[in-house]
């Protein structure tokens, strides 16, 4: 049947006027919206194809053309939507399961946006972070329950010595990470500008679950290695590549679901990388399928440990779900050294559409309750708390950690700063913009020198912003902001939401 | 005693019990410690701090005074607040169940007209029983079961302190160590100190506070200083990392009842000198930490420590102004933030260490020191009565004939 139920989401206006037919749009859509007719000298655009990525509109070079969402596709109705219509139309067609990328775009409550921090005035001053110190290094680790000294006198007086082992840290310059990002969902380039920005700024990235590319192996002291449950490209070398481990049990867009790289993006460098077969299917189970149980996650936790030499701090991520503060205690207990929770709206290359929408729940409430669990039962100083799921910000960053994570992790903010235009189609491994693709043609786009310029400088700008709100507020390290929920004040939430992130409302003194 | 009678008269909204807001405060401190241990009169201390009296708005004065009870030097004492005569009985009660008591009674206070709605203030001395209750807030929570199985005399102590300060409406313990007490209240310092008869007590370490509170709630318990087992804290500022350090104390157990700053430091006091026992010279590398661009330059040993207190610590740093003298049984320590915000000079003369938040302060009881400096920011001025000379003053006790009359206040001496 060639009726198509669906109309395009997108219109392409093109302004005949300024178009010179210069075929840049054309070669640019790896979608094939535009085409050229040389008998007319015209090009035409098919708006059904288009997904919105806006690649032709920055490049054209003549600004002849515009992407609009388009108006009215259906009729307005509040109840069902154009969402819903769109994705009943695609399921009678297919009788699939409907993929996206990206996170979550549904209105559910942004809590990072009713949530306002403070400033000093008068009682105490605020801090001019241009001329005094202002310190955002941060330590990622479990910490000892206490520290031994030893008084030593020597020639030149007396001095102090550490008797107590610390656990291997993670020290970051800033308290922001690159999140998990497999080689695979997206392109080399994209790694490499990664792995780059985080080794120059001090920070660390993530590999995924796509094991470490050979290319990459020189950024090792600024890498996370990720053992997921398909244990793609895991063995002793890449263990130690990695200046820490992580378990990568859950993902914030798809909690409870494994992934797919489907076969024909498992190119010869994947196929290498990944430890399987080319052109096969690279299908990671919902669960380790030798993680039943929380002393099964124990048992692989001293495993990677064992294997490392104890040299390397050893991590479990975890997406955000209902029970997530006795998990993420249970986590601790079973000797995790560091827990990611990814929340509900956290990225992903490819999710089912109904998973990535309606499973888990926001980070800011996981990590306002994980906290608070943990301070509970005396254990929050055996684990650092990594926050992931849709920091937009340095404001988000500084509530986090007021909420009390140690340090944030960030994949679509990263993403965007290296061209990602959100249009959520990253399972079709045709991004225009050079990121979430293998094929060359596209991979090229994204120069990983620019990347990686463009990466430091989000985490300069960043960095800079977050000193300057701690100034604000009266402090100069940011160990002092950390679980500080005294600097957060709620807006329009309610007195349950307010119990919950552990915050006063707006206009309620201390 | 049913919970209707547990009723206070003043209106402090907790759930009964404490002011729910932080209380912020400028302030004047002073601090005096004689290292030889000999004793000597409050007069010295109130003369100091009224020079000051512009830096306090009247609402909330106070001093700690340490040797003032030789009689009792190894018995605790209690000194506290009750609204009325129910929260009195129902304290007394508890303490009767735990305590041994040796002597109680009100302690004693002169008319002072600036100084009213005085709450009724006793004063208990107590050695504990051996069935000592421990009142942990939710016994099934594992770090208070933790608690119950190691928890040492001085954890049964503060655990009884927080018990009545928490649970009992109406009654609040100001200070609850040895040979020590608290005298605080709402009013100038100095007229605080005339109200309790400091003039007539003695000791060799005197700390001292006048309050400039950013609100205007008068409650006694609010002012300074704080007491703890040993300890008394007087602070001058603000503490912008307040709601970090109270978690951080949270996990050990301390319940930060009163939203002050003052509390939150004496707990961390408490925590890393007693429990996590750190030397006491090594307090202001965790308070008032030094920065990481200065520890990365330091010899690798060193550097090695520093990194290690700060990793694990971080949470226990004080982050905003302050200066904040603490009094303990056998010291006295000093310590501005680390970027010096607040005020704080040190002198010395003789066997005397004076701190202050103004130097003036200090001339006035003592024109010519030996020498006067301000300590940097995050460098403790510490001040250590020497035990073998203690003792020896203790035995000499020649100012004690001389003095009679003033001592006989209390039938304590003698």
């Amino acid at each position: 049947m060639a009726l198509k139920l669906n109309q395009s989401e997108f219109e392409i206006e093109r302004d005949e006027s300024k178009c010179i037919s210069c075929q840049v749009c054309v070669r640019q859509c790896s979608n094939d919206v535009h085409e050229y007719d040389s008998e007319q000298d015209n090009v035409y655009s098919d708006n059904i194809k288009c997904v919105g990525c806006h690649r032709c509109e920055s490049l054209c070079p003549t600004g002849a053309l515009k992407i609009k969402e388009r108006q009215f596709q259906f009729k307005p109705n509040y109840n069902w939507t154009r969402d819903h219509l769109r994705n009943i139309y695609k399921q009678a067609d297919s009788g699939g399961v409907i993929l996206t990328g990206m996170g979550s775009d549904k209105p559910y409550i942004v809590y990072w946006d009713r949530i306002l921090f403070n400033a000093s005035q008068v009682t105490n001053p605020s801090i001019d972070p241009l001329r005094e110190p202002m310190e955002i290094k941060t330590f990622v680790g479990r910490k000892p329950d206490d520290l031994e000294f030893e008084i030593t006198r020597g020639s030149k007086g007396r001095g102090v010595k550490l008797k107590t082992q610390l656990f291997p840290q993670l020290e970051l310059s800033t308290p922001i990470m690159f999140s998990a990002m497999s080689y695979g969902s997206i392109s080399l380039n994209a790694c490499r500008s990664l792995a780059d920005a985080a080794s120059e700024f001090g920070t660390y990235y993530n590999t995924g679950e796509g094991g470490l590319h050979k290319d990459l192996y020189k950024y090792s002291k600024n890498t996370i290695v990720q053992v997921a449950s398909g244990r793609y490209g895991v063995d002793v070398d890449y263990l130690n590549k990695g200046a820490a481990v992580e378990i990568k049990i859950g993902q914030g867009a798809k909690p409870g679901i494994g992934g797919h790289l489907p076969g024909e993006k498992v190119t010869s460098d994947i196929s290498d990388t990944r430890m399987i077969p080319e052109g096969t299917d690279a299908i990671s189970p919902a669960p380790h399928h030798d993680i039943y149980s929380i002393e099964d996650l124990a048992q692989l936790i001293y495993a990677l440990k064992e294997a490392t030499d104890w040299s390397k701090p050893v991590g479990v991520k975890v997406s955000a779900v209902h029970n997530i503060a006795p998990i993420a205690s249970g986590i601790v207990r079973a000797g995790a050294d560091f827990v990611s929770i990814d929340g509900l709206r956290g990225g992903t290359g490819a999710a089912p559409l109904v998973i990535r929408d309606n499973v888990g729940i926001p980070i800011e409430l996981a990590i306002a309750s994980v906290d608070e669990r943990l301070r509970k039962e005396g254990i929050r100083h055996k684990a650092s708390i990594i926050a992931a799921g849709s920091i937009r910000s340095s404001a988000d960053v500084i509530k986090a950690i007021a909420l009390g994570a140690d340090a944030v992790y960030i994949g679509t903010a990263a993403l965007i700063a290296m061209g990602c235009h959100l249009c959520q189609k990253c399972y079709t491994g045709k991004c225009n913009w050079g990121i979430a693709t293998q094929d060359p043609y596209l991979t090229k786009r994204l120069n990983p020198e620019v990347g990686t310029r463009r990466l430091l400088n989000l985490l300069r700008g960043w960095s800079l912003e977050i000193k300057e709100m701690l100034g604000g507020a009266g402090i100069n390290a940011i160990e002092s902001l950390k679980g500080n929920r005294e600097h957060l004040r709620g807006i329009g939430l309610s007195q349950r939401e307010l119990e919950i992130l552990g915050i006063k409302h707006a206009g309620e003194a201390w | 005693m049913s919970k209707i009678y547990y009723k206070s008269k003043t209106n402090r909204n907790k759930n009964g019990n404490f002011p729910q807001f932080k209380i912020s405060s400028g302030c004047a401190v002073f601090g005096v410690i004689n290292e030889d241990g000999e004793r000597f009169s409050g007069e010295m201390v109130m003369d100091a701090i009224s020079v000051m009296h512009e830096r306090s708005n009247g609402l909330g004065g106070g001093f700690a005074a340490y040797g003032i009870y030789p009689q009792f030097e190894k018995d605790w004492v209690f000194h506290i607040f009750y609204d009325d005569m129910i929260a009195k009985k129902s304290t007394e009660s508890k303490i009767g169940e735990n305590f041994e008591v040796l002597l109680s009674e009100e302690i004693p206070t002169r008319k002072v007209s600036r100084i009213v709605n005085a709450p009724l203030i006793y004063r208990y001395f107590l050695k504990p029983k051996e069935n000592f209750t421990l009142y942990g807030k939710n016994k099934t929570d594992s770090v208070v079961m933790s608690q119950v199985i190691t928890a040492t005399k001085e954890d049964k102590i503060v655990d009884f302190v927080m018990h009545i300060n928490r649970d009992i409406s109406g009654a609040y313990i100001i200070s609850s160590g040895k040979n020590m007490g608290v005298f605080k209240g709402v009013g100038f310092p100095e007229d605080i100190g005339l109200f309790f008869k400091l003039d007539e007590y003695k000791g060799y370490l005197w700390t001292s506070h006048g309050r400039f509170p950013t609100n205007s709630v008068g409650w006694w318990g609010g002012a300074h200083p704080f007491g703890l087992l040993n300890w008394s804290v007087v602070h001058n500022g603000e503490i912008s990392s307040y709601g970090t350090n109270k978690r951080f104390v949270d996990g050990f157990g301390y319940e930060c009842t009163l939203s002050t700053d003052t509390e939150v430091i004496t707990y961390l006091l408490d925590l890393i000198v007693r429990k996590q026992k750190i030397n006491l010279e090594m307090v202001h590398l965790i308070l008032a930490s030094p920065l990481w661009e200065d520890i990365e330059r330091m010899p690798e040993d060193i550097k090695e420590s520093l990194k290690a207190l700060r990793i694990l610590y971080g949470n226990a740093l004080l982050n905003g102004p302050f200066s904040i003298i603490a009094g303990n049984i056998n010291c006295m320590y000093a310590l501005n933030d680390r970027i010096k915000l607040r005020p704080l000079v040190a002198a010395r003369k003789d066997k005397y260490l004076f701190v202050s938040s103004e130097e003036a302060a200090i001339r006035k009881v003592c024109s010519s020191p030996d020498s006067i400096w301000q300590p940097d920011g995050g460098e403790p001025v510490i001040g250590v009565v020497s035990k073998k000379e203690k003792n020896g003053s203790e035995k000499n006790n020649g100012y004690q004939k001389k003095n009679k009359k003033l001592e006989s206040w209390s039938g304590l001496v003698n």
